[in-house]
């Protein structure tokens, strides 16, 4: 028997590490990989979807991880900030944000990684429209806006530079997604 | 800002579900994607003593799409029916309206059964399914019962489903031949609830000729309100419809309530002038079909 007090033991595969927690059915996977996982590159800033602090991938699609139960995604792979960069190397993504100034104070900064690297992946050759699109459900109270959106393109041109063959048409069934 | 302490129930089967949906009875409700549920969970305004999740029912996660139309399982997220060619080919206005539903990341999760059964008068499912009659299906412990949309949503954040009930699917039926859809919204920014939004459905008679005409609308009554305004384009060809009247039938027969976002007045306004946009868009789209026959 199990109320609202019981404790579920959990596996999450959360930037290829299995970590395991044991959490209430009410706990945020915001605040498991926060509080239970000391993972506090996720930022939280409104937990109620609108703001997108807390984007993390959920099996390589970006979602909002405050309104996520922990215990949903048991068993799952779970991608967050601290993920991006491989072997102390910023990814594309985060390479771009850096040169174009895409952050000032950093809070909002987490979800736009997430979301735009999901994005990139499905999408290496954006348009401008679909750009604006793909980032309109992240807020950022410092940039403006202007220098996320350049870093995003910014970010497109360096993976079709560590990749290149990447073009609109080959499209993201050829450019080597695996999720 | 932390949702209450509930009991979680994790069925993997549609027959778990329904056992743990009609033990908990008016205490127990369905968790799908959360994309409404838990925001009100975090800010407390709803405290179910049961949740049951039914996000591992592999046999909910469903589309088919056949000639009559489009059927969507309870767990088939929003973004995955936008992006299916197969129901788009179908039912156009699937792909139509989901483009218009919060954000891409949002419609990662969130299901579109999941947000018929929230009934938000602001959502644009349930115009989409009211507009095509189309129907939810409802299961519990030993039944299952097809309700069409005119029965389904009852009042603002309310439809037919009773306590221990899960719907399981939704059907949208494809359009008859020489039709076309559209949808049409004003919201304040990208991706929020729309302040006002027309979903149309237009077919043409064998001269291009509007046939039959009919909109539903968003953001302006309790639920989705469907206007046939079939006479009011007096049988013309798109062209010499005369559209201020057909933009006056479809304001007089809303009743808009204001608030932080617009006024009444405004969103009876902005209700005409999408009308006429959503059905001129909806004819367009029908001639394309009909030039295709
Ligand atoms: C920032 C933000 C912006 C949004 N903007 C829009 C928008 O512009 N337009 C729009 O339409 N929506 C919008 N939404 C809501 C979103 O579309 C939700 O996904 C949808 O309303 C509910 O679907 P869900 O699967 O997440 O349901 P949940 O949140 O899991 O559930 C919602 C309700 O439906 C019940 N329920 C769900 N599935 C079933 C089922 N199978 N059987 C019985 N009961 C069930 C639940 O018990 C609950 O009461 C927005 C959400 C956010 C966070
Ligand atoms: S904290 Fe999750 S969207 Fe704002
Ligand atoms: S950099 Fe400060 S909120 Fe975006």
């Amino acid at each position: 028997m199990s109320d609202g007090t019981t404790r579920y033991a959990i596996t999450l595969v959360v930037n290829g590490v299995v970590r395991e927690a044991a959490v209430p059915a009410r706990r945020l996977l915001s605040d498991c990989l926060r509080h239970d996982l000391g993972l506090t590159g996720t930022h939280v800033g409104c937990e109620h979807g609108v703001c997108g602090a807390c984007t993390v991938l959920l099996d390589g699609e970006p979602v909002r991880s405050c309104l996520t139960f922990a215990v949903t995604v048991d068993g799952h792979e779970i991608t967050t900030v601290e993920g991006l960069a491989k072997d102390g190397e910023l990814s594309p993504v985060q390479r771009a944000f850096t040169e174009c100034h895409g952050l000032q104070c950093g809070f909002c900064t987490p979800g736009f990684l997430c979301t735009a690297t999901a994005f990139l992946r499905d999408n290496p050759v954006p348009t401008d429209e679909e750009v604006l699109v793909a980032v309109s459900g992240n807020l950022c109270r410092c940039t403006g806006y202007q220098n996320i959106v350049k870093a995003v393109h910014r970010a497109a041109e360096i993976q079709a530079e560590i990749q290149p063959g990447l073009t609109a048409e080959t499209g993201p069934g050829e450019s080597g997604r695996t999720a | 800002m932390k949702p209450p302490p509930f009991e979680y129930h994790a069925p993997v089967s549609v027959s778990e579900a329904l056992e743990a949906l009609a033990a908990t009875g008016p205490h127990g409700k369905v968790l799908a994607g959360g994309q409404s549920l838990i925001p009100l969970l975090n800010m407390r305004l709803v405290a179910p003593s049961h949740l049951v999740d039914i996000n591992r029912i592999g046999e909910l996660d469903t589309l088919t799409a056949g000639a009559d139309g489009v059927r969507v399982g309870a767990l088939a997220r929003h973004a995955t029916v936008e992006r299916s060619t197969e129901a788009a080919a179908v039912q156009p206005l699937l792909r139509q309206a989901l483009r218009l539903v919060a954000h891409p990341v949002i419609r990662n999760r969130g299901t579109v059964v999941g947000s018929l059964v929230h009934a938000d008068p602001s959502a644009e499912m349930p115009a989409v399914l009211a507009l095509l009659g189309g129907s939810v299906r409802l299961a519990c412990l030993g039944g299952e019962r097809e309700v069409a949309a005119a029965d389904f949503f009852t009042g603002p954040m309310e439809s037919a489903v009773e306590p221990g009930e899960l719907a399981v699917s939704a059907f949208f039926p494809a359009p008859p031949p020489r039709s076309g859809t559209a949808f049409r919204e004003v919201s304040r920014r990208h991706g929020d609830y729309a302040v006002a939004g027309m979903a149309a459905l237009v077919t043409l008679d064998e001269d291009l000729r509007i046939a039959s005409a009919r909109v539903a609308c968003v953001s302006v009554g309790p639920g989705p309100v469907v206007v046939d305004v079939s006479d009011a384009c007096a049988r013309r060809p798109a062209a010499s419809v005369p559209w201020d009247a057909v933009a006056a039938a479809v304001r007089d027969r809303i009743d808009p309530e204001g608030d932080i976002h617009a006024t009444a007045g405004y969103r009876r306004h902005l209700t005409g002038v999408l009308a006429e946009r959503a059905l001129k868009d909806a004819a367009r789209n029908a001639g394309t079909e009909a030039a295709h026959e």
